[in-house]
Parts: structure tokens; sequence; C-alpha cells
């Protein structure tokens, strides 16, 4: 199984999100993260979202996706195309034994503390989505309250852009 | 000029040639029926018993006439009265537009009495469908759904109006009837690759779907099977595209398929498939479906291609066009040995043919043929009844086969026939079953209201027939539920409608009252009374291919 990032450029409708949601629940395919966002344009919102599948698992998604009426052009992004990233918020219990260990962890995934408690503390830390993974992963020898991820947004390298493939 | 919503939707439909409609009034739509009621000299509606009957009856109107079907409805319980119709129209590409009352937008979402949220109910069954929350969007609306259900590949489009939006007023004006999306053909180099595949085939077989027809591309379908000397098959969608005569043609493959359509798809080594998705019903098991042919697969939706079934070439594109294109790249050819072969499969049909000469289900089909006109329309519901009329049905005309193929609805064929009848203008048939009919028979008050010509070939046998036979094959006879054992008496109920009938049993009988019925003014239905015990053959089991074909069984 592979995991692919599109992006989609869909008309800014009311309940476009659930069109598109509504299909890949009926057709079963496995989305594992999603982000939706306004654009430079109040016509489109931009909806990115990673899909875990084989290579005729993302075409037929993409073929599907074509038939939505609200669907405006369709990219695929991939590490060598793109840039990408997502951002997460990561609570941890306060707990003076550890807390230097956590610290030092931090430090090196250049992740900052954004609130701080008696406690808890919030760490909020940027990149691709592999070194979330990786940070959640040092994380887990300790006690994690909350993780609140965002999902990845991701951009087009160069002066491509989505509107430009608008074809429908 | 100024109007309201209302008005401007009737004045949209009638705009976007539209002159029958089906539907029924309620409390979130009376003004729209208001509107019908001034504009009643441009625009016909046919009240039915139940939303559900004037949905298929949109549908049968859809599908005799390539038109857009047009129902209308309230809101709540009507629009959700419409969901098994609209499902209906989905799976099998039937351009429709269903239009709904709603609240006012301010009761919008507060559970207001008789408030469904519609295009939620209705999101995985619509092409697209809108939520119209001004008067001044509603006019371009109805254009783009009008659009959008005959573009491409064609399908149902939902609109809900709210009442306020119907009461408000603002300038309307007519614009021209839509053109659908400009249809293309498949990309040059797919054609071309195509081209090498079947110049390279030997045993070639084309089979099409409802996309041939929807693309009105019989023609071009014939030129390539003359051209490459290939015999042709279809799927229950595609029947009455060509007349079922035709020298080429096979008839159906697939589950219940003529023997000798499936075998050869079987035995082909490259299929040309038009306008198809490779249901389940008609490949069986996958992994041992005609294992030793390469697929062109042409279709106007490229999710079709490559969705179940591999092809060797996909070809996203008009069907029309596209085989303009292909067929002057391919070599004339003729193939004694294959056609040969093909004619053996044929003989082979022949001799398991049921030749009995008691009231069968094929003798009551083929009685029924003598009476069909050109064009008449020839419905059915869902069952044994509707494989044994995709199998033994004679067709001459194009779009006169209507039947519920992808959502298999039991009960869409009398509404459907109601809208034929509208469709074609002239008397159409209803052949069903006694659980079919159970199931909707409603409408019998619709056709006498409207004195509409319908005849109607109950195949009564007392059971649901197909969960019979599969409880008989592979349920070790449990006959769970599917013994009716009613006391209905069909002709009895017909005449408690206003209608007229009679109960036949034997061929002679139903050659008598087909006559009578044929010459009656309204509807009339003809109770055939079958054996519980007639099998739907050739069969392949569910997951099986043509290896496990049963093509005779004996039923202790």
């Amino acid at each position: 199984m592979n995991r692919y990032n599109l992006a989609v450029l869909v008309h800014n409708q009311f309940g476009v999100l659930n069109r598109l949601t509504s299909m890949f629940r009926r057709r079963q395919f496995n989305i594992s993260a999603l982000t939706a966002s306004e654009t430079e344009s109040g016509e489109y919102s931009r909806i990115t979202f990673s899909f875990d599948g084989e290579d005729e698992n993302k075409q037929q998604l993409i073929n599907q996706l074509y038939k939505l009426p609200d669907v405006c052009s369709i990219k695929e992004l991939t590490r060598e195309n793109s840039v990408s990233c997502e951002l997460m918020m990561i609570k941890m219990k306060n707990d003076s034994a550890v807390r230097g260990d956590i610290y030092a962890a931090a430090e090196a995934f250049g992740a900052e503390t954004i609130d701080y408690s008696r406690d808890s503390f919030v760490l909020r830390l940027i990149g691709d989505s592999t070194k979330m993974d990786d940070f959640i992963m040092l994380m887990r020898d300790f006690t994690i309250l909350e993780i609140c991820r965002t999902g990845t947004a991701s951009l087009e390298k160069g002066s491509g852009t989505l509107r430009q493939a608008i074809t429908l | 000029m100024l109007l309201s919503g209302a008005d401007i939707l009737v004045k949209t439909l009638i705009e976007q040639g539209c002159d029958t409609v089906f539907g029924y009034p309620g409390g979130q739509i009376l003004n729209v029926y208001d509107s019908l009621y001034t504009h009643q000299n441009e625009i016909n509606h046919i009240l039915t018993a139940h939303e559900q009957g004037a949905a298929h009856a949109a549908d049968g109107y859809a599908r005799t006439t390539g038109k857009v079907g047009v129902v209308i409805s309230t809101s709540g319980p009507g629009a959700t009265n419409l969901v098994t119709g609209i499902a209906t129209a989905y799976l099998d590409s039937i351009p429709m537009v269903a239009i709904c009352g709603n609240v006012p937008t301010t009761q919008i979402g507060s559970d207001s009495f008789q408030e469904i949220d519609i295009t939620g109910v209705t999101l995985p069954i619509t092409k697209h469908n809108y939520f119209v929350s001004s008067v001044e969007q509603l006019a371009d609306t109805i254009r783009e759904a009008f659009r959008l259900a005959k573009s491409g590949r064609p399908g149902p489009v939902l609109i809900d109006v709210p009442k306020d939006v119907q009461i408000a007023k603002c300038e309307y004006e007519p614009k021209a009837v839509v053109e659908k999306e400009t249809p293309c053909a498949a990309k040059e180099i797919r054609i071309e690759e195509a081209a090498e595949y079947i110049n390279s085939a030997e045993r070639p077989y084309i089979y099409f779907g409802g996309g041939l027809i929807t693309a009105e591309a019989q023609e071009e379908m014939l030129a390539l099977a003359e051209r490459i000397d290939a015999p042709v098959g279809c799927s229950l969608m595609g029947l009455s595209a060509i007349p079922t005569a035709h020298p080429r043609f096979l008839g159906m493959q697939g589950m219940h398929g003529h023997y000798a359509s499936s075998m050869a798809m079987h035995n082909a080594d490259l299929i040309v498939a038009l306008g198809v998705r490779f249901n389940d019903r008609v490949t069986g098991n996958r992994a041992k479906f005609a294992t030793k042919a390469k697929i062109i697969h042409i279709d106007t939706d490229g999710s079709e291609l490559g969705k179940t079934v591999n092809a060797a070439c996909g070809l996203r594109g008009d069907l029309k066009l596209t085989l303009e294109k292909l067929i002057p790249m391919l070599k004339d050819k003729s193939r004694s040995e294959w056609t040969e072969k093909v004619n053996n499969f044929r003989k082979e049909e022949e001799e398991y043919l049921d030749n009995r000469e008691v009231l069968t289900p094929r003798i009551a089909i083929c009685t029924l043929n003598g009476f069909l006109g050109e064009n008449t329309a020839v419905c059915t519901d869902v069952g044994q009844h509707q494989m044994w009329s995709a199998q033994n049905l004679v067709f001459r005309t194009p779009r006169r086969f209507v039947s519920s193929g992808g959502l298999g609805t039991m009960g869409f064929g009398l509404g459907a026939a109601i809208g034929a009848a509208y469709g074609t203008k002239e008397r159409s048939v209803l052949i069903t079953g006694d659980g079919s009919f159970g199931m909707c028979l409603n409408e019998l008050a619709t056709a006498v209201t409207y004195n509409i010509p319908i005849v109607v070939m109950i195949m009564n046998n007392g059971v649901l027939g197909m969960v019979r036979q599969w409880q008989t094959l592979f349920y070790d006879k449990h006959y769970s539920n599917s013994i009716l054992d009613r006391k209905t008496d069909f002709a009895a109920l017909a005449r408690a409608f206003g209608a007229d009938g009679e109960a036949v049993s034997t061929p002679e009988e139903l050659e008598k009252a087909l006559e009578k019925a044929f010459a009656h003014s309204g509807p009339y239905v003809i109770d055939c009374r079958i054996d519980k015990d007639e099998f739907v053959l050739p069969m392949l089991p569910p997951g099986g291919s043509m290896d496990d074909i049963i093509v005779k069984l004996e039923v202790e």
C-alpha cells in the first residue's frame, strides 16, 4: 500500500466537503488526513488529502472525483513536485522527573512550547508528517495527554497552480 | 418579466422542452402546483398514486424517449418516497430531474413538519443535487440540472426548492434549451492502440450495454461487427438497442444470458466492450471471467475503465465518435473458423431450449411477442419474469425494453409502463411477477384514471420465484418466506380498480386474453398461472464461471 497526496480545487459551495467525503465513504476510499481551506479566490476552496491504497485505487479515486460537478481540478502532489507541511500540537503531562528528557527531544525537533502549566504543557511542531510521527513515537515513552494534527498542507513547487489546471 | 419562483420553475421546465411531468402535490409544493394549474395547456401533469410510482414513470418516460424525465413531489415523505425511483435511475444512468418542495428557508434545520434533508439523503444516488436558497438562482439551477442530467453518462439530478423561494419574485427571461456537453472521441493514441489489439485478434466478440443506446451508436457498432466479422452480445441494459433478429446478435450474456452469447464471450480472445460496466451479474467470478480475452473497453465515464475488470486498453470517450475514428483503422476480416464455432454454440443453445407445450414462461413471452408492435415498449419488474423477458422478447426498435438492471427494483414496472405509454404515445406492456406486482400495484389506479392502455401480464407462480430458485439450488430447499400463498384474485383486483382482466392457465387462453388486452382501451391485467418450480436457465451460479453453467435442471 502506498500513500498519495492529492490536492483538489472545488467550487466554494455550501456542503462541498460533504459531497467529497460522502463519495470517499460510499466507495470505501481510505483517507488518512484531510484539510480544507479557502484559497486566493473566494470562488474556490482547496481540499488536500492523503489516501492510502494502490495505484489503480488512486486512479479510480481521481476518476470518481472528476465526476463531481463541484470539482474543478485535481493534482497529485509528490515529494518531488511539491512542498508540504503539517502542524501538530501535543499536550504532555508535566512531570519533573522526565521534563528534561522531553525538552531535549523538543529541542532536537525544533518544537516550541506554547502553553505551560503546573500539570501540563503544550508543544507545537511544524514540518512534514514523518517528523510528526517520529516525535510522537518518542513522546510515547512519557505521558501524552492530547494530540491535535492539522493534516498536510501542500503546494506545488514552481509557478504552477491548481487554478491553471482547471479543465472543466 | 417579474414572476414568482413557482411560475419560474414551471416556465423553465416548459422552456427546457418538458411537456409531461409526473408527481404528487403536498403542502410545500402547493405553489408549484398552482402554477401547473395555470400552465396546464403547456405542460401535462400526471398524478400518480404514490411518489415512487411518479419517479418510476418519469424514468420510464426518459428511457423510452431519451429525454429528461421530470418528477415533482412535496417535502418530507413525498421526497423520501422518490428515493427508490431516483436510485433506480442512477444505477441505470437514466436522465431525470426530481423537484421537491421544502419548508421555508427560515425553518430549514429546525425539524419542521415534513422537513427532511433530501439533498443529504440523495447525495449518493444523484449525479448532483441542489438546494435553491434564493429565487434568483432558480431558473439557472433548473437549466444546469437539465444539462447535467443529459450530459456524458446521464443520471438523476435533484432540486430542493423551499416554499419561500417558490413565493418570492424575480425577473425571468426565457432561454434556449440547454445543450448537453459536447461529446469527444477518445484520445487518438488510445484508438490506435485499440485498433492494433483488434487487428491481431482471432476471436473477437462485441459486447454492448446501455451506453450504446445513450450514445445512439448502434450503426457504428454494427459497422464494426461487419468489418471485423464478430458476433455481438449485450448486457441487460443493452437490450432493444439493435433488432433481436439481427443475424450477428447472440442476445444478452451473463448470469442468465443466452448460452451462445455467454459462451462466445467466454471463448473470445478479444472483447470490445461498449458502454458497459462489467457488473457482477455479468462477469460471475472475475478471476475466471473471459480469461482468454483481452478487453477493449470504451465508455464515456472514465471511472468505469478498470473499475471491476482490467482492460488491455481503456478508452474514455463518446462511443459514436470513437467508433467512427476506430473503424477505418481496422482490417476487413472474415473468420470462418470463429463464426463456425459461434454457430455451434447457437446450435447447442437450440438443443437446450425448453420446448414443453404447457404454459411455460417461455411460451407466455413468445405468445406475447406476436402481439407487440414495432414501437411497443415492454417494461418489467424484477425477478424470474424479468430474466425470461430479457431472454425471449423480440425487439425491433431501440429504447423499447424498460427494466431496472442495476438496482433491481421490484415495483418498478407499473410506474415505468405508465411513463413508457406517455413516452411512446401508445400502448405499453408490463411483464411482472406476483411478488413484484404486489409492491406497487396501486398505480393501476393511475392507469385507470388516465385511461392509459397497458397490458399487464403477471407471471403468477404464488412464490417469489427467483428467491425460490436460489433456495432450491443453494439453500437446501429451505423456502424461507418465499411462498406467498396469497389469496389475491388479480382479475377481480383489476376490476376493483376500474380496469379489467382475467386469469389464464393454457397457451390458448393466453392467446385469447392477449387479443382482448390489446384491443382494450385502458389497462388490462392477465393473471398468467405458471408453475412455481419453473427455473430461469441457463444460470451461472453466483461466483461461478462458464465452466459451472447450469443449462438444464430436473427438479425432484
